[in-house]
């Protein structure tokens, strides 16, 4: 298992704060890992230099062994890394179907791919994938029909079909009912067992749900990284993040 | 202290409420729970007169609401913290707290010093504009902004969502000094169920625009959670 993701010295600051500080970060192929962090700390900041949304100060991201510090958001999307935003993003007057089928690619061009014929194997595919996600019996019904946690399940569709190497997940469970939290938790794990994925989650049933490896940002650095055991047994995390442990 | 009674809310043709009722006591913390969509929300917007009910009626404390606009419900002790907390973000922390006092019909005499003592934090952040607060900073800020109105009820919507741990058991600590000292009475919109039993002491379950099960909050079994709450 090779190293997929690695953050070197990364330093961003926006209006004279200091968001990430010299950050270091890796995450191997196929890994899951979780990462936590109090609110301020960095994190959406950190996947929003992944995917090119922002430049650092200083510092580089490798992935796949290039160097993809200074590439366009299209360009690093291209290469296999999709983000997940906390608000369900997809084309809301298509089908459920329709909206698989114009990310099957990674040249997400929707006009393209609602005229051209569809061969046997892209049906195939994205029959596949609205099992996976639960949604085939909703294949036909617009998107803007569906319940909150489907719209999330059918946002992670859209993601697969865009055959990513990583995948970015950023609170996918936001206002979702804990039996849905439970269940997208669930889904996450079919995911990973074929992605490499980074997930940002606060609440700890879910990370304790699917949690291997966790890493903690404060500040814009790594606090803590281990297992969740040896995580929350952590003083300083424990002071800055979890609090007393009524909720984790 | 609030009685809703029989209230059909609409969203232009949809009709969202049926016929939802129920009572609130004084000084009572009070969970409404449901599904995605299941209609919380807009019976938070009926209360404060964002979006009234069309049939039924809001009674708070013995007086007819349900025509007011939505500061004159503020004025007579309804304050609300919506989900997502919509902090004003391009003004400072102190001009967000004073356009509540505003809000209110108060005089600007300055930010009253009980929000200093139930969110000490916000004392070093009051010039720094509402934009640049961490989640956990702007939750702290929408309650602030809520409690300096002097409410006899207060509306909080999903305000765990998005927070750390730690953040979470300071929002608890909070709504209990609230309840305990401020003789406020608390509605609240919540999906985290250790968080409800913990401070709240009845509920009811909404489901598709239906009141389909309240009670105490030791009533809320997992059977219950299981039947009327999973997706």
């Amino acid at each position: 298992m090779g190293t997929l993701l690695q953050v070197q010295e990364l330093t961003t600051k926006v209006a004279g704060y200091t968001i990430l500080n010299k950050l270091n970060f890796s995450m191997d192929d196929n890994e899951l890992r979780v990462l936590l962090g109090p609110n301020g700390a960095g994190k959406t900041t950190l996947i929003a230099m992944i995917t090119g949304q922002f430049k650092p100060s200083s510092g580089r991201i490798l992935f796949a062994d290039q160097d993809i510090t200074r590439w366009s958001p299209d360009k690093i999307f291209q290469c296999g890394i999709s983000r997940k935003f906390q608000v369900p993003n997809m084309y809301e007057t298509l089908s459920v179907f329709d909206n698989v089928m114009v990310s099957l690619q990674s040249d997400r061009r929707v006009f393209k791919y609602l005229a051209r014929r569809l061969s046997g194997e892209d049906r195939d595919r994205i029959w596949s994938i609205l099992e996976f996600i639960e949604l085939a019996d909703k294949a036909d019904y617009p998107a803007d029909t569906l319940s909150h946690g489907e719209r999330q399940w059918l946002e992670l569709g859209m993601l697969i079909a865009s055959n990513p190497k990583l995948l970015l997940l950023d609170e996918p469970t936001t206002g979702m009912t804990e039996e849905g939290k439970f269940k997208t938790a669930e889904l996450i794990q079919r995911i990973a067992q074929n992605h490499t994925v980074l997930l940002v989650e606060h609440d700890m049933h879910i990370v304790r749900q699917i949690a291997r490896k966790v890493t903690v940002l404060h500040q814009g650095q790594v606090l803590a990284e281990g297992s969740l055991s040896d995580v929350v047994a952590n003083e300083m995390v424990r002071a800055v993040y979890l609090g007393k442990g009524k909720f984790v | 202290m609030l009685q809703v009674r029989a209230i059909d809310t609409f969203y232009g043709t949809s009709h969202i409420l049926h016929r939802v009722s129920f009572e609130i006591q004084d000084g009572e913390i009070y969970a409404v729970l449901g599904r995605n969509g299941a209609g919380k929300t807009t019976l938070m917007r009926s209360i404060t007169g964002i979006n009234p009910p069309r049939a039924g009626s809001i009674v708070l404390d013995g007086v007819d609401v349900t025509g007011l606009k939505s500061h004159k419900r503020t004025h007579l002790g309804i304050s609300y913290v919506p989900q997502g907390r919509e902090i004003i973000p391009d003004i400072t922390v102190a001009e967000n707290i004073e356009l509540a006092l505003i809000g209110k019909g108060e005089r600007r005499n300055g930010i009253p010093d009980f929000v200093f003592d139930y969110f000490p934090a916000i004392r070093d952040l009051l010039g720094r504009k509402g934009g640049v607060l961490s989640g956990g900073q702007q939750q702290q800020l929408s309650v602030a902004r809520a409690l300096v109105q002097s409410p006899k009820l207060l509306l909080l919507d999903e305000p765990t969502e998005g927070l750390q741990p730690s953040v979470v058991e300071e929002i608890v600590s909070i709504i209990k000094r609230i309840h305990a000292e401020r003789n406020c009475a608390v509605l609240l919109v919540e999906q985290n169920l250790e968080f409800v039993r913990d401070v709240t002491q009845r509920f009811a379950i909404i489901d598709t625009g239906r009141i389909v099960a309240q009670g105490d909050i030791g009533d809320l079994t997992d059977e219950v959670v299981r039947t009327q709450l999973s997706v």
